[in-house]
């Protein structure tokens, strides 16, 4: 089994890895470790105590409230946004680009798409104001609540992890 | 002529058994024990590793040699440059052993034609015998689009068949009613291009002269044609003569415990690996694509047609704490009257080619993963069509759009997880598709097709940028092409190839940059051309705060006058089109040209004169992450290259930005920090709270504000599924009266209620192997 230092994971967290060890974590079976050391990284780079159950994406995260070990969703900056079985974006601020000005914003308009047909639905951090997800649904399309992981099962028979408590 | 080759009942097999009913068990005895042909163990494999892996790397060495030898044959740059072909072992039932590279779609598609010929007993009527070769390109029956030719040989053994050998290639054309291997303008199945039923044409190692002769004026480009068959023929029978040797030198009996092993040996390797790289959990997705066929540029023979709609792909994935996993399409919109609708084994088999690319990364292709894999395809959606008359010339058009939600869904799998390497936001639209003929530079009846859609931009990843102008989804071993090449196939001038400026979705990491290439017409006669790929939509989207793609658009000029200004040695628009809101090319042809630059990206065919303008414009990949976050130096680089247009780098990256006297960007670092800021307080001015829109949008639904092709996509998806519909209305908490039908809105429904499956044909019995 291959294996990685914490450093490299936190190089690869920085998109600083090295290429041949990359293309060696492409190629090659993968680590096992990795989530445990992944955790470590991230849990290092947050300012507040709350542990880190897992990471949704570059400044989103389930985490373990350090206080009322309730889990929820919380952003990089701190703010907390649902209980982590919700849908965050219920609870994120939204900037829809649905006509032509709005979409030239981003793009020329021949290169954006025509608003009558799709809109781009931005959403952010209220606090911070990090732009968390784009949408790019038709009008009308629901709120996609694009992920339920089963983290009891992913940490207890997958990982063999201890599973971090949780008050429901 | 075909030949009937009679074969006594169970003869062929040499175990008392048709072929149909040895399939029949193979599958009873998969379904009932969850193992491929109830293989709860690989006794060949636990005994004789070494002896197992020496067949397995024989065979899969086997097929590629046998690819990268036979595509020398052919004369087709799609076939010789760009590698669409691809060959494929069965075993008896028609179930993949093994595959070489290429375009592996077909793993699935040629086994569908195989078991096809098996469930409509083709062992009595017309045979199968030693020498025989069949043809299929029916995509009612499973093939992906008619260009796609694949020729089926038998492989006996000891007097008895043993497997099959598929060869397919991409031909270039397909005497569609118009031009080019996947044309536009025909509307159903019948103006889709000759298509062949899994056809006895050849015996005895020969292809029958009435094939031959039928088949080569049946369409446009005979010669290359004609090529193709040889180098799918040649490809088999070397293969088939590898399977010989390698029963000669190892015996029958292991042959045949391999071709089944290793198909469960495949089944349990997409287990481990969804196990090894993902988390367990639902993930949902959705894609989208445009299909403006309303426009006057799309002229089609029946009125009903005329409409323009969306194609809708929500995908919801279950990954199962046994890590199992099920690929639901429930909701999808109804095929419709184009040329975009894709048969459920084109789709199903097709994301194989997509897999291989990430999840299973392996050289064991074969349908072990097919059967690791749950499909709900529901029946009469464009992914699985209930009528016969359906074309599918290009259902890539929907295809690749569709399985950008997979990415995403697999990404948010693998950044979950940490393993960030994997992660890639998407794939490009594969367009545009430059397809036209006429009379060529050699005085020839013609067509083409530009392949450079081989090279589109690639998702961005977790990690880095996409990759610029490198892939197709449907190809991983794709290929642009030479210029030299091209025009040597094409009466099509190259003035210029150019990575294309902005195409790539931003983000922390960018998407990959397209290309585009300006073609002018020479030396060709009657010539015609037109556009296919996606303009008023994207298909992809970008992954964690990035943006998606660009979306394409147009650019055609004529009367352009160029033939004077070379007499005269006048400027040229070469190059690319760097911001096509500032046209540059227009200042170097006649004021009086006529130019058409908009978003109508699928067209039919029109004629070009000889001097035409033509862009081909090939999309770039969606972006990831937050492009408030790119760093400095990438901003600069991609400046420096061309790759974002300066207004974009100051408006979405937040870049303040100055360039020096000889033209070369730098980033003020300190001033773009506070850039930043300011943008993110704007951010926060601009936006509301989630919940309040969403009260803003139920209004605008309750009181049913929106274009009609949006609500055409609504009134079709919810008419297939009520799943859909009541999700729907819940997430919307509209009145329980709330309806959308097709009828109110006033576009034609031509198809909407009355259809006809291929099953309902008498003696037809169709092989459905997915949930419907």
């Amino acid at each position: 089994m291959t294996t990685y230092t914490k450093e490299q994971v936190k190089n690869l967290v920085d998109g600083r890895l090295d290429w041949d060890t990359t293309t060696r974590m492409l190629t090659m079976p993968k680590d096992h470790e990795r989530f445990r050391l992944y955790l470590e990284v991230l849990q290092e780079r947050v300012s507040w105590p709350d542990r880190i159950v897992l990471p949704l994406g570059p400044a989103l995260y389930i985490v373990q409230s350090a206080t009322s070990k309730r889990w929820v969703t919380k952003c990089r900056c701190g703010h907390e946004f649902c209980d982590y079985r919700e849908n965050w974006k219920l609870f994120a601020n939204i900037h829809v680009r649905d006509t032509p000005e709005s979409m030239r914003e981003v793009y020329p308009t021949l290169l954006a798409p025509d608003t009558r047909w799709q809109v781009y639905r931005e959403y952010y951090c209220p606090h911070c104001a990090t732009q968390l997800d784009v949408e790019a649904p038709t009008p009308w399309y629901p709120v996609i609540h694009d992920f339920e992981p089963d983290i009891d099962t992913f940490y207890r028979d997958w990982l063999e992890m201890p599973l971090p408590e949780r008050v429901d | 002529m075909n030949m009937l080759a009679k074969n006594a009942p169970g003869s062929l097999l040499g175990n008392g058994k048709t072929l149909q009913a040895f399939r029949s068990e193979v599958t009873q005895r998969t379904k009932e024990t969850g193992f491929y042909n109830g293989l709860s163990s690989l006794p060949f494999r636990e005994s004789d590793p070494i002896g197992y892996e020496k067949l397995f790397s024989k065979i899969r060495g086997g097929l590629v040699h046998a690819r990268e030898t036979a595509k020398k044959i052919a004369a087709s740059p799609i076939v010789e440059q760009e590698g669409e072909l691809c060959f494929t072992l069965y075993n008896a039932v028609g179930d993949c052993i093994l595959t070489s590279t290429g375009i592996i779609i077909h793993v699935g598609t040629m086994g569908a034609a195989i078991k096809y010929m098996i469930e409509n007993d083709w062992e009595s009527n017309p045979g199968i015998a030693p020498g025989d070769m069949f043809t299929n390109n029916d995509c009612s029956i499973g093939n992906v689009h008619p260009c796609d030719i694949a020729t089926i040989v038998p492989v006996f053994a000891h007097g008895k068949l043993i497997g099959w050998v598929g060869g397919v290639t991409h031909v270039i054309d397909t005497g569609a009613v118009t031009p080019g291997s996947m044309s536009t303008g025909q509307v159903q199945r019948f103006g889709d291009g000759y298509q062949v039923t899994c056809r006895k044409t050849g015996v005895n190692d020969q292809p029958l002269r009435d094939w031959l002769h039928e088949s080569q004026r049946s369409v446009r480009t005979p010669k290359y044609w004609i090529l193709d068959e040889r180098t799918r023929i040649a490809g088999c029978h070397m293969i088939r003569d590898m399977v010989e040797e390698i029963i000669a030198a190892e015996g029958l009996e292991s042959y045949e415990r391999f071709a089944f092993e290793v198909i469960e040996e495949g089944r349990r390797g997409l287990q481990s690996r969804i196990k090894a790289m993902t988390l367990p959990g639902t993930y949902r997705k959705v894609a989208f694509v445009d299909v403006p066929f309303k426009h006057e540029d799309v002229q089609t023979s029946s009125a009903f047609a005329k409409v323009d709609t969306i194609m809708h792909s929500p995908v919801e994935i279950t990954i199962r704490p046994d890590a199992s996993w099920r690929l639901d399409f429930e909701g999808a919109s109804r095929w419709g009257w184009h040329t975009f609708n894709a048969h459920h084994v084109a789709f199903t088999s097709g994301i194989w080619v997509m897999m291989t690319q990430t999840l299973v990364p392996t050289q064991r292709i074969n349908d072990g993963a097919c059967f690791g894999t749950e499909f709900h395809l529901p029946k009469g959606t464009w992914c699985n069509p209930d009528d016969r008359r359906t074309g599918h010339a290009y259902a890539w058009h929907f295809l690749v759009s569709g399985w950008s939600a997979l990415w995403r869904g697999l990404g948010q799998a693998y950044f979950s997880r940490g393993y960030l390497e994997e992660v890639n936001s998407g794939n490009a639209n594969t367009s545009n598709w430059l397809q036209g003929g006429g009379i060529n530079q050699d005085g020839e009846v013609h067509a083409v097709n530009s392949f450079e859609a081989s090279s589109c931009g690639t998702g961005a990843m977790a990690i880095r940028d996409g990759l610029n102008h490198a892939a197709a989804i449907w190809n991983p071993e794709g290929d642009m092409g030479d210029i030299e090449i091209w025009e040597m196939a094409e009466p099509l001038l190259y003035l210029g190839r150019n990575v294309k400026c902005n195409s790539g979705g931003y983000g922390k990491y960018r998407g990959g940059c397209g290309f585009e290439t300006l073609r002018m017409v020479w030396n060709a006669e009657d010539w015609t051309m037109f556009f296919m790929g996606n303009g008023y939509m994207n298909s992809d989207w970008g992954l964690m705060g990035g943006y998606p793609a660009a979306t394409g658009y147009r650019f055609e000029a004529h009367d352009t006058g160029l033939a004077e200004r070379i007499e005269q040695g006048l400027s040229l628009p070469l190059g690319g089109d760097l911001d096509p809101t500032e046209p540059a090319y227009e200042q170097h042809i006649s004021a009086a040209a006529r130019v058409k630059r908009d978003k109508q990206c699928m067209t039919t065919e029109d004629c070009y004169e000889n001097h035409d303008l033509y862009l081909n414009y090939l999309r770039g990949g969606p972006g990831f992450g937050d492009p408030l976050e790119r760093e400095i130096s990438a901003i600069a680089d991609d400046l420096n290259q061309g790759f974002v247009l300066p207004a974009y780098a100051e408006k979405v990256y937040g870049a303040v930005i100055a360039q020096d006297a000889k033209g070369y960007w730098a980033v003020d670092a300190t001033a773009t920090e506070t850039r930043r800021l300011q943008i993110r307080a704007e951010r926060l001015q601009r936006s509301q709270p989630t919940r309040e829109w969403m009260r803003e949008e139920r209004e605008r639904i309750v009181t049913k504000h929106a274009s009609a092709p949006v609500q055409q996509m609504y009134a079709s998806s919810f008419a297939l599924s009520e799943k859909f519909l009541a999700r729907f209305k819940a997430f919307w908490e509209l009145p329980a009266d709330w309806t959308l039908n097709e009828d109110e809105l006033g576009v034609p429904v031509y198809g909407a209620k009355h259809r006809m499956d291929l099953s309902l044909l008498p003696d037809v019995h169709t092989v459905v192997q997915v949930e419907e």
